[in-house]
C-alpha cells in the first residue's frame, strides 16, 4: 500500500524494525486480551455468581485484573517503543536533509524558495514521523484483524463469509479513488505551507525594508493571501476526508445488515443456529472499527507518502558540484591561476554571464576586476573556489582544472570575501575561524590588524562576543573587515575579494588598504573593484564589460589603451563645488 | 550589563529572557488559555453546533449494535414463528437508516469541524502576522528571524494538530463519561461508589501528566525554535558555508541542536505513553474491583446479576472516551505550549507606539528637528547626547564621522526605528510620535546599506516604494536615477527574477534597485545612509547626478563614507561621540581646516 516515496524512507526504520514488529504483536495482544475479558466475566456470573460461592469470585476477579493490567502494559510497551522509533526516524531524516542541502550549490538554493526547503524539514518530516510511527503499525494491525476475521467467519459459514468478503470490491474502489484524490490534494496543502513559510521567512528577514517603506499592509496582504489559499487546500482535504470517509464507514455497516437479514432468515428457515448467527454477527461487528480508521490511516498514509515526495526531491538533487571520482587533494599551492575560455551560465540561464574569457594571475600577482554592474565580477570570483562550475572552458590552480581538485583542498587555499558580509550568529572567533579552525591567536591578531578590526577586543565580551543576528550587531563597516579578517586568518595562498572596502570610512579604507597591500605582496589575489583607491591594490587591472574581458593591463596601460575603461572612469572628480550645486538646487 | 547567561561555541551573549522561570507557569497558562479562548469564541456557536453533531454521530453508531440485538431477539423468533420476515426487515431497515444518518453527520462534522478550525487558524496566523509586522525593530533585532519563522510556522501547526484532533469531539467524550457515572450510580449506589473511587485516581494521573507535559512541551518549543534557527542561517548564508568548509562543524551543530529536539519529542512521547496505558490499567483495576464487589453483593442478594452485568458494562463506557480525552489533553499540552510562546508575542507591545491622537501630517515642504534627543540602545551606553538640530526644509544636509560615531542612529531615529530616550524630534513641526505609521511613511524614506530584496522581479521590487506604480513609472524611477539601461539590459528586462534574497543581482545592482524603490516612494524627506556604498564608479555617478535634481524638492540627509556623495550637500555635520563637533556649508569647514578638512584631504589623496 504504501507509495514508493514512501517506501524509500524504509532504510530509517531500519534500526527499529524489530521495535516495529513488537509493537504490531503488543497491539494484536491487547486487542485480544480486551476480547478474553468478557468471557472471563461470562465465566464468573455462569459459575461462583450462580453457586452462590462469594469466595470463588476473588481469583477468577484476581484474573480479570491481571488481563486489565497486562493489557494496560501491553498498550504501555508500544506506546514506549513507538517514542523512540518515531523520534529517532524524524531525526536522522532531518540530519541527512540538511547534510543534504549543505552539499548543494548556491544555484540550487537561488532556485528553491527557502521556505520550500524550511517545510519540508519540518513540516513533512513531522508528517512521515507519524505515519511511521503510529500509521504504519496501525494499518498492519487492521489488515491482521480483517484477515484474521475474515478467516474465522469462513469457518463458521462460508456462504455468509462470501457475502461479507464481498464487501471488499466496493471498499477498494473507494479506498482507491480516495487515495488518488487525496494525493493531490495533500500535496497542495503541503505546497502551499511551503508558500507560506516563505512569505514568512522573507518577511521576518527584510523587516528594516519593510519598515523604513511603511509596507507592512502590504507584506501582510501577501501573507493573506497566502494563509487563505493555504486554507483554501485544506478544507479541500477536508471535503474529500468528508465525501469518502462516511461511504468508506458506511460499507461494513451495509455487510453487517445483509448478514442480519440473510442470516436470519437462514436461522429462521432451520439452516443456521441462532447461536452461530450471534457468533458470526459479533465478529462481523469486530470489523467495523478497522475498517472505520481505514480512512484517517489511509489520509494519513498519502500526507506522509506526499510529503516523502517532497523530501526525496531534494534528496535525489545530486549535487552539482562536488568531488569527481579521481579528484585529487592539493598539497602546497603556488598560487597560478588561469581561467581559459571560460563560459558561465547561471543554470537555467540561456544567457552568458560570462563568455570566451581569458585571464592569467601569476603566483603572488593581483588582478583587479573593473567593469560596471552586471559585467559578471562576482560570477567571475565565485568560479575560483568552484562556488559556481563553469559551463565551458577551465579555470585552472597551478595548472589543475579546479574540477579535478577535492573541494576540500581547493576551498582550503582559497580565501573568500563576499560582497555581503555575511557573519553567522557565533562568536568573533568562531566567525572568524570558519576557514582555518586550527589558527592560533597571533595568526587570529594578524588578520584583525590587516583588516583594522581591532574593535573586536573592546566588544562586551572580546573575541567571545557573540555577533550575528542573534548577537551583537555591528555597523556594516564592521561586518566587512571581518569577513575580510576571515578571509586573510590562515593566509590561504589565493585570495578572492569581492569589493571588500566598500563600507569602510575613508580612513580606515586607507589603512586597510595599507596593511592588505603587504598581504597581497606575497598572495595571488582577484579582487573585484568598484573605486579607483582600492585600483592602488592591483598590479593588473581586467576590464570586464557584458562578461566578456575588454582588456588586460596595468592601469596606466589601460588608461592610454582603452576608451571603455577611462568611460569607466570617468573624469576625477571635480574639485569640490558645492556651492554651484548648492545654487543649482536651491 | 546584563550577566552573560550563555556561553558556548555561539559565544557570549546577554541573552533576553524568554519564556518565564517556574513561579509564572500559572500567568504562562492563564495567557495562553486566554489567547485559545479569544480565538475559539467567535465561532461559539458552531462549536455547539458540532457537539450536537458529534453527540447525534455517536448516538447513531452505537445504536447500531442495539438494533442488531432486537433484530435477534424479536426479528429471528418472528422468522421462526412463521409470521414472515417483516419485523426482521423493518429492523434492518431501520439499521441501515440508523447507519446512513451516521455518515451523513459523519461528513457534515468532518466538514463543518474543518471549517472551524482552519477559521481559527488563519485569524491566529493572521493576527500574529500583523503583530509582527507592528512590532519595532529593535523587537526584531532581540527576537530573530529564525524565531520569528519558528512562531509563524511550527507554534501555528501545534494549534493547527489540536483543532485536527477536534476540540468538538471533546464534548461527546466528556458527556458519555459524565452520563455514565450518572448512570452507575442510578443502578446501584454502593457499586458506583466503588467504580468512582478511580476518580481521585485518574484526576491526580492527569495533574501529574499536565505538570510534566507542560515542561517538556516547553522544551520542545524552545528546541524546534533552535533547530529552525540553525537551518534557516545556514541555508541563507550557504555561500559562506561552502567557501569557509563550514559544513561539517555546521552538522554538528545541526545534530546536536536536533537531537535536543528529538529529546524533547521523547521526552513528551514517554510521558503520553505513561499516561494513556495508565488509565487503562486504572479501568483494569476498576473493572476487576467493581466485578468483586459487585459479585460479593449479588450473592449476598443486595443486587440482581442483571445490575452487576450493567455496572460492568458501563464501568468499560467509562474508560473507553477516556482514550480519547487523553489523546487530547496530549495535544492541547502541546498546544498550550505553542500558545504560550505566541500569547507573549500577541502581548508584547510595539517600543514605538501608535499615536493614540494621530496629528495631521505637515503639509508641503517639511524641516526636521532634533531637540534635546538622547538615546542609547543599551543601558548605560548612550550614543546621542542632547543633540539639537535644525535642517530647514529643502535642505541637503551630510553626516560624517568614524564608525559608531551615531550616524546611523541619527538616520534610525527621524525614520523612527527607534523612540528617542529624551527628546523629539518634529517634521515640519509635528513630533514623529504623533504621527500614524503610514502618514510617516509617505512624508519619510529610507535607502541603506542593507538591500534587501524580496523574491520577485526587479519590477516588483522598486514597486514595493509605490504598490500599484505602473510599469512606466517605475521604468521613470530606474530612469531618474540612471539605472534604467542597466535593469533592461538584464536577460529578462525589468522581469529578470532576481532570486532568493537578490542572489542574481550583484550588491551594486542591488542596491539601484533599492534607490529606484525609494525615488518611486517619492518621500518629502530622504535619508540615505551609505546608501551608494556597493556602486560602482559609474553607476556611483549616475546616482550621483540624478541625487541633484532628485534632492532639490527634499529634505535630504545623506550618511556617506564617501565624500563624493557628500559634496552635493548643502551643509556638513561631523560627528563624534554622538555629538555634533562641526557644522557648516562644505567649503566653509575646508576652509578652517577641521575634521572634514582632513577627512577631506585622506579622500583625494586616496582618488589621486
Amino acid at each position: 500500500m504504501p507509495a514508493p516515496a514512501l517506501w524509500r524512507a524504509r532504510p530509517y526504520l531500519r534500526p527499529y524494525r524489530w521495535h516495529l514488529v513488537t509493537m504490531a504483536v503488543t497491539s494484536v495482544v491487547a486487542v485480544v486480551t480486551a476480547i478474553a475479558v468478557p468471557s472471563m466475566v461470562r465465566r464468573v456470573v455462569d459459575g461462583p455468581i450462580a453457586r452462590g460461592d462469594a469466595a470463588a469470585v476473588l481469583p477468577m476477579a484476581g484474573a480479570v485484573l491481571v488481563l486489565g493490567l497486562f493489557e494496560a502494559f501491553a498498550a504501555f510497551v508500544r506506546r514506549r517503543l513507538q517514542v523512540p522509533t518515531a523520534a529517532g526516524f524524524e531525526q536522522t531524516l532531518r540530519d541527512d536533509l540538511y547534510a543534504h542541502l549543505q552539499r548543494l550549490p548556491p544555484s540550487f538554493h537561488d532556485a528553491w524558495q527557502s521556505g520550500q526547503l524550511l517545510s519540508r524539514a519540518m513540516a513533512d518530516l513531522a508528517v512521515m514521523r507519524r505515519f511511521a510511527s503510529f500509521g504504519l503499525v496501525m494499518a498492519v494491525v487492521n489488515l491482521t484483524t480483517f484477515a484474521v476475521v475474515i478467516a474465522l467467519l469462513a469457518r463458521l459459514d462460508a456462504p455468509l463469509a462470501l457475502l461479507v468478503a464481498t464487501s471488499l470490491v466496493p471498499l477498494g474502489v473507494l479506498t482507491s479513488r480516495f487515495r488518488k484524490r487525496y494525493r493531490a490534494v495533500a500535496r497542495q496543502v503541503q505546497d502551499r505551507q511551503g508558500d507560506l513559510t516563505t512569505v514568512v521567512e522573507e518577511s521576518a528577514a527584510g523587516i528594516r525594508v519593510v519598515k523604513a517603506f511603511g509596507r507592512s499592509r502590504v507584506v501582510a496582504a501577501t501573507f493573506d493571501h497566502g494563509a487563505r489559499r493555504l486554507r483554501a487546500s485544506s478544507l479541500d482535504a477536508a471535503r474529500t476526508q468528508a465525501a469518502y470517509w462516511p461511504l468508506i464507514d458506511l460499507v461494513p455497516n451495509v455487510a453487517l445488515a445483509a448478514v442480519l437479514l440473510v442470516g436470519g432468515l437462514a436461522v429462521g428457515h432451520g439452516t443456521l443456529t441462532l447461536g452461530e448467527l450471534v457468533a458470526f454477527i459479533s465478529l462481523v461487528l469486530m470489523l467495523v472499527w478497522p475498517v472505520e480508521s481505514l480512512g484517517r490511516i489511509l489520509a494519513d498514509g498519502q500526507e506522509a507518502s506526499s510529503a516523502a515526495r517532497r523530501v526525496f526531491e531534494v534528496l535525489d538533487t545530486p549535487p552539482a558540484i562536488a568531488d569527481r571520482p579521481g579528484a585529487v587533494a592539493l598539497g602546497a599551492v603556488a598560487g597560478h591561476l588561469r581561467l581559459s575560455g571560460v563560459g558561465f551560465r547561471f543554470p537555467g540561464s540561456d544567457s552568458w554571464a560570462l563568455r570566451g574569457v581569458d585571464l592569467e594571475v601569476r603566483p603572488g600577482e593581483t588582478l583587479a576586476l573593473v567593469g560596471g554592474a552586471g559585467a559578471g565580477k562576482t560570477a567571475l570570483l565565485e568560479l575560483i573556489p568552484r562556488l559556481h562550475d563553469v559551463t565551458e572552458g577551465a579555470v585552472t590552480l597551478d595548472g589543475h582544472d579546479v574540477r579535478d581538485l577535492t573541494l576540500a583542498s581547493l576551498r582550503r587555499h582559497v580565501g573568500v570575501a563576499f560582497d555581503d558580509p555575511l557573519l553567522f550568529s557565533a562568536s568573533v572567533r568562531e566567525n572568524l575561524l570558519l576557514g582555518s579552525p586550527d589558527a592560533g591567536d597571533d595568526e587570529l591578531a594578524q588578520a584583525l590588524a590587516i583588516a583594522q578590526a581591532g574593535f573586536v577586543y573592546d566588544l562586551p565580551w572580546g573575541l567571545d562576543t557573540r555577533v550575528g543576528e542573534q548577537g551583537l550587531s555591528l555597523s556594516g563597516g564592521q561586518r566587512q573587515r571581518l569577513a575580510l579578517a576571515r578571509a586573510v586568518v590562515g593566509r590561504p595562498a589565493l585570495l578572492v575579494l569581492d569589493d571588500p572596502l566598500s563600507s569602510l570610512d575613508i580612513h580606515t579604507e586607507a589603512l586597510v588598504e595599507e596593511a592588505l597591500a603587504a598581504v597581497l605582496a606575497g598572495t595571488t589575489a582577484v579582487v573585484a573593484v568598484h573605486r579607483r583607491s582600492t585600483l592602488a591594490l592591483a598590479d593588473r587591472i581586467a576590464f570586464l564589460e557584458q562578461g566578456r574581458v575588454l582588456a588586460v593591463g596595468t592601469h596606466a596601460e589601460l588608461v592610454g589603451a582603452e576608451p571603455a575603461y577611462r568611460r569607466w572612469l570617468g573624469q576625477p572628480a571635480p574639485p569640490a563645488d558645492p556651492a554651484a550645486v548648492g545654487a543649482a538646487t536651491r | 550589563m546584563t550577566a552573560p547567561v550563555s556561553a558556548d561555541w555561539r559565544g557570549v551573549a546577554a541573552e533576553s529572557v524568554e519564556g518565564a522561570p517556574g513561579g509564572l507557569t500559572g500567568f504562562l497558562r492563564a495567557r495562553s488559555r486566554r489567547l485559545l479562548g479569544a480565538l475559539l469564541r467567535p465561532h461559539r456557536r458552531a462549536l455547539l453546533v458540532l457537539g450536537a453533531v458529534s453527540v447525534l454521530q455517536n448516538v447513531a453508531a452505537m445504536s447500531g449494535p442495539y438494533l442488531v440485538k432486537v433484530g435477534i431477539d424479536r426479528g429471528i423468533p418472528a422468522v421462526q414463528r412463521g409470521d414472515g420476515a417483516g419485523p426482521l426487515v423493518a429492523v434492518v431497515a431501520v439499521f441501515l437508516a440508523a447507519a446512513g444518518a451516521e455518515a451523513l453527520l459523519t461528513a457534515v462534522f468532518v466538514r463543518r469541524s474543518a471549517v472551524v478550525g482552519q477559521a481559527v487558524l488563519l485569524d491566529l496566523r493572521t493576527r500574529l502576522f500583523g503583530h509582527f509586522q507592528a512590532l519595532s525593530i529593535s523587537f526584531h533585532e532581540d527576537y530573530t528571524s529564525g524565531r520569528v519563522i519558528s512562531r509563524l510556522t511550527s507554534d501555528v501547526e501545534a494549534l493547527g494538530d489540536l483543532l485536527n484532533e477536534g476540540v468538538a469531539q471533546l464534548v461527546f467524550a466528556v458527556l458519555s463519561v459524565v452520563t455514565t457515572a450518572v448512570l452507575l450510580l442510578l443502578l446501584d449506589v454502593p457499586i458506583a461508589l466503588v467504580a468512582l473511587l478511580s476518580f481521585p485516581a485518574l484526576v491526580a494521573l492527569t495533574l501529574w501528566f499536565r505538570r510534566q507535559a507542560e515542561k517538556a512541551y516547553r522544551a520542545g518549543r524552545v528546541a524546534v525554535a533552535q533547530v529552525i534557527v540553525q537551518f534557516v542561517e545556514s541555508m541563507a548564508g550557504i555561500r559562506v558555508v561552502q567557501a569557509f568548509r563550514r559544513e561539517d562543524r555546521n552538522q554538528e551543530i545541526f545534530e546536536e541542536v536536533n537531537a535536543r529536539y528529538r529529546d524533547a519529542n521523547a521526552w513528551s512521547g514517554r510521558l503520553a505513553a505513561a499516561f494513556g496505558p495508565g488509565t487503562r490499567a486504572i479501568g483494569g483495576v476498576t473493572f476487576a474491583v467493581v466485578l468483586a464487589f459487585g459479585a460479593w453483593r449479588v450473592v449476598g442478594g443486595a443486587v440482581t446479576v442483571g445490575v452487576l452485568a450493567a455496572s460492568l458494562l458501563y464501568v468499560r463506557r467509562f474508560f473507553e472516551p477516556m482514550q480519547d480525552l487523553v489523546q487530547f489533553l496530549n495535544s492541547f499540552q502541546s498546544a498550550t505550549a505553542a500558545l504560550e510562546k505566541l500569547s507573549g508575542v500577541l502581548e508584547e507591545e510595539p517600543a514605538v507606539p501608535a499615536p493614540d491622537a494621530p496629528e495631521a501630517p505637515p503639509a508641503g515642504p517639511c524641516d526636521v528637528r532634533f531637540r534635546h534627543v538622547s538615546f542609547a540602545y543599551r543601558p548605560g551606553r548612550p550614543v546621542l547626547h542632547d543633540l539639537d538640530l535644525v535642517i530647514p526644509a529643502g535642505q541637503t544636509v551630510a553626516v560624517v564621522g568614524a564608525t559608531g560615531a551615531g550616524k546611523s542612529t541619527v538616520a534610525r531615529l527621524l525614520a523612527r526605528f527607534y523612540d528617542p530616550a529624551e527628546g523629539e524630534i518634529t517634521l515640519g513641526g509635528v513630533d514623529v510620535r504623533d504621527l500614524t505609521d503610514d502618514d510617516l511613511r509617505r512624508v519619510v524614506g529610507m535607502v541603506t546599506q542593507e538591500n534587501f530584496l524580496f523574491t520577485g522581479s526587479v519590477a516588483d521590487n522598486i514597486a514595493l516604494g509605490r504598490p500599484g506604480a505602473s510599469r512606466a513609472e517605475i521604468e521613470d524611477a530606474a530612469r531618474a536615477i540612471g539605472a534604467h539601461a542597466q535593469f533592461a539590459a538584464l536577460p529578462q528586462g525589468y522581469d529578470s527574477p532576481v532570486g532568493k534574497r537578490g542572489g542574481r543581482l550583484s550588491a551594486g545592482q542591488r542596491q539601484l534597485v533599492a534607490f529606484a524603490r525609494a525615488f518611486l516612494a517619492g518621500p518629502r524627506v530622504l535619508i540615505l545612509d551609505e546608501a551608494t556604498s556597493s556602486l560602482d564608479v559609474p553607476s556611483e555617478r549616475l546616482v550621483q547626478q540624478a541625487l541633484a535634481t532628485l534632492l532639490a524638492e527634499r529634505t535630504a540627509v545623506i550618511i556617506a563614507h564617501r565624500l563624493s556623495t557628500v559634496e552635493i550637500a548643502h551643509r556638513v555635520l561631523v560627528v563624534d561621540g554622538g555629538r555634533i563637533v562641526e557644522d557648516g556649508p562644505p567649503q566653509a569647514l575646508l576652509r578652517d581646516g577641521g575634521r572634514y578638512a582632513d577627512l577631506h584631504r585622506a579622500w583625494a589623496e586616496g582618488l589621486a
